[in-house]
């Protein structure tokens, strides 16, 4: 079942661009990663998703129903953790907590109980006292403790520490296995990585690339580090050149027999050819005008 | 009614210090009255010479030496000004401040319609303005029976009655513009409550001006006006009305289809 689809959505802020002619569709029980530089649409595309900004241009589904006409119902099975966590001044975490269960119109006493323990959330503190890993928490509580059908986060483990990032995501695979589908929004491609099947690039409004994650990071280019001194001036097809003290790295997409004449008639102590790691592979993406690896 | 309750909570301490500083006030000009009985045939003589400054306020047309007199012209500055400006402050921001503040990411991923949300703040807008006008009117009320006096319970009651109604219009005008706003709102309310004072000012000193009582809803509530005749001017209180229901709506028709940046 699709749990998320659209169709050349579209969104401009009056002549300024915000997604052009979106196709994505998420399906349920899926673990999809949405990245892209700052400024790409991310946020739009969420903002959309959730009714907060309305299209200009093409649809939306979330559980097959409209989200400009069906909002209200959408948004019952919706969890949400936006990338900034504010709430209203003065009012303490249980407060809060409940504030978002009345709105729901759904007893979630029991579940948001465990989740505080398990992130190890005091609700007697006053939101004003709280450093912005535990306003995170506060927002991640808030998103699961109806145990939505659709996650939607948008850069989810900024302020955590890596101890609550890993119960966090812990807590996201749990609720994953039990048929929840997540949609997981960020800049961190380890975090994407570990955790995605899927996921769409998105650049300039635009998705450009939307695959397995395998896929998306599959390439012949090969990650080259030499101990040691090589003239890479001859050597067409290297990219991304990062030198140290005492050895070269780069991407090498050309052929294979001119970088071994180039190695042969160098100085080399010690070489590493290895796949490139997902973040290289990305950040081609991310660049406006990347050539093909 | 969740947002109902949070609103009242959320705007519970500039309830109390509103109504408490406007009942405050009141009760101590009304506490002043029996002091100033004796000498109001000099301030009243002193009044009739000042031309345009007494006719601005109507104080040409209400004897100061009766405490409905007294009270008219008291009433219409601090409860004239101090509920206006409380109105305006609220409606202004109710909206807007979801915005300012970005809890309406919060608010408006819950499954809530925008209609719910203008609805729910509207009649807590509602309540804090009346509950804020019952407290004072009993403030008063209890004031000069505290003093002695006979209490002109209709007359109070009408004046009182005027500067609710002028309450609720400005409440919609300023709830229609916090609609439409993003960020800041203070100064937008507070001038706004302070223009419609001045331009009734100006409508009491010229009779060229008096066109604008139709725009400001001070106009219905001109002490001089109420205490002479026993009664509002229906018609002005009819425009206002229109006006206060028109802010309304248009507010309902932006914010349901506002985008939330």
């Amino acid at each position: 079942m699709e749990i998320i689809k659209t169709d050349r959505l579209t969104k401009y802020y009056g002549k300024a661009r915000g997604i052009v002619d979106l196709d994505i569709t998420v399906c349920q029980g899926e673990f999809f990663g949405f990245i892209g530089p700052n400024g790409a649409g991310k946020s739009t595309t969420i903002r959309t998703l959730l009714g907060l900004i309305t299209p200009t241009g093409g649809t939306a589904t979330v559980f097959g129903k409209d989200i400009t006409k069906e909002k209200e119902d959408v948004l019952r099975d919706i969890g949400y953790l936006p990338s900034e966590s504010l709430f209203y001044q003065g009012m303490k975490v249980k407060e809060v907590l409940k504030l978002s269960e009345d709105l729901r119109k759904k007893d979630c006493g029991a579940e948001s109980k465990l989740l505080c323990e398990r992130l190890q959330l005091d609700t007697s503190r006053r939101i004003d006292e709280l450093s912005l890993g535990n306003r995170k928490k506060v927002a991640i509580v808030c998103a699961l403790q109806h145990r939505p059908e659709l996650l939607v986060l948008d850069e989810p483990t900024s302020g955590l520490d890596p101890l609550m990032q890993k119960e966090f995501f812990n807590i996201l695979h749990e609720r994953n296995k039990e048929g929840a589908t997540v949609f997981l929004s960020g800049h961190v491609l380890s975090e994407i990585q570990r955790n995605c099947t899927r996921a769409a690039i998105i650049r300039d409004g635009r998705i450009i690339a939307c695959d397995r994650i395998e896929a998306l990071s599959k390439t012949t280019a090969k990650h080259v580090t030499v101990h040691g001194s090589i003239n890479l001036e001859r050597l067409d097809g290297a990219r991304n050149i990062k030198f140290t003290e005492d050895s070269v790295s780069f991407l090498y997409s050309g052929d294979m027999n001119n970088l071994l004449c180039v190695l042969s008639c160098g100085q080399v102590n010690d070489l590493t050819v290895a796949e490139p790691d997902l973040e290289e592979v990305f950040l081609h993406y991310y660049e406006k005008d990347g050539k093909g690896l | 009614m969740t947002l109902v309750k949070h609103e009242l909570r959320q705007g519970k301490a500039s309830f109390f210090i509103w109504t408490a500083s406007i009942g405050f006030l009141l009760a101590v000009c009304i506490f002043l009255f029996p002091e100033m009985k004796g000498q109001m045939d000099s301030v009243n003589d002193m009044f009739a010479s000042m031309g345009s400054f007494t006719r601005a306020f109507g104080m040409d047309r209400l004897n100061f030496g009766t405490l409905i007199g007294f009270y008219a012209v008291e009433c219409g500055n601090i409860l004239g000004l101090g509920g206006a400006f409380f109105a305006s402050l609220c409606a202004v921001g109710i909206l807007s401040k979801e915005e300012k503040e970005k809890t309406a990411e919060f608010l408006l991923t819950h499954p809530v319609t925008r209609k719910r949300v203008v609805t729910e703040k509207l009649i807590a807008l509602f309540i804090q303005i009346t509950a804020m006008n019952l407290v004072i009117f009993a403030f008063a009320i209890g004031s000069v029976a505290a003093i002695g006096e006979a209490i002109p319970l209709k007359e109070m009651t009408l004046l009182h009655l005027s500067y609710y109604l002028l309450q609720l219009e400005l409440a919609g005008i300023c709830f229609c513009i916090s609609a439409f706003l993003r960020k800041g709102s203070v100064g937008i309310g507070l001038g706004l409550a302070a223009l419609m004072y001045f331009l009734n000012i100006i409508a009491n000193i010229s009779d060229s001006a008096e066109f604008l009582k139709y725009i400001t809803p001070y106009g219905y509530c001109g002490g001089a006006d109420i205490v002479s005749s026993g009664s509002l001017d229906v018609a002005l209180v009819a425009v206002g009305a229109v006006i206060g229901v028109a802010g309304t709506v248009v507010s309902y028709l932006k914010y349901t289809k506002k985008d939330i940046r």
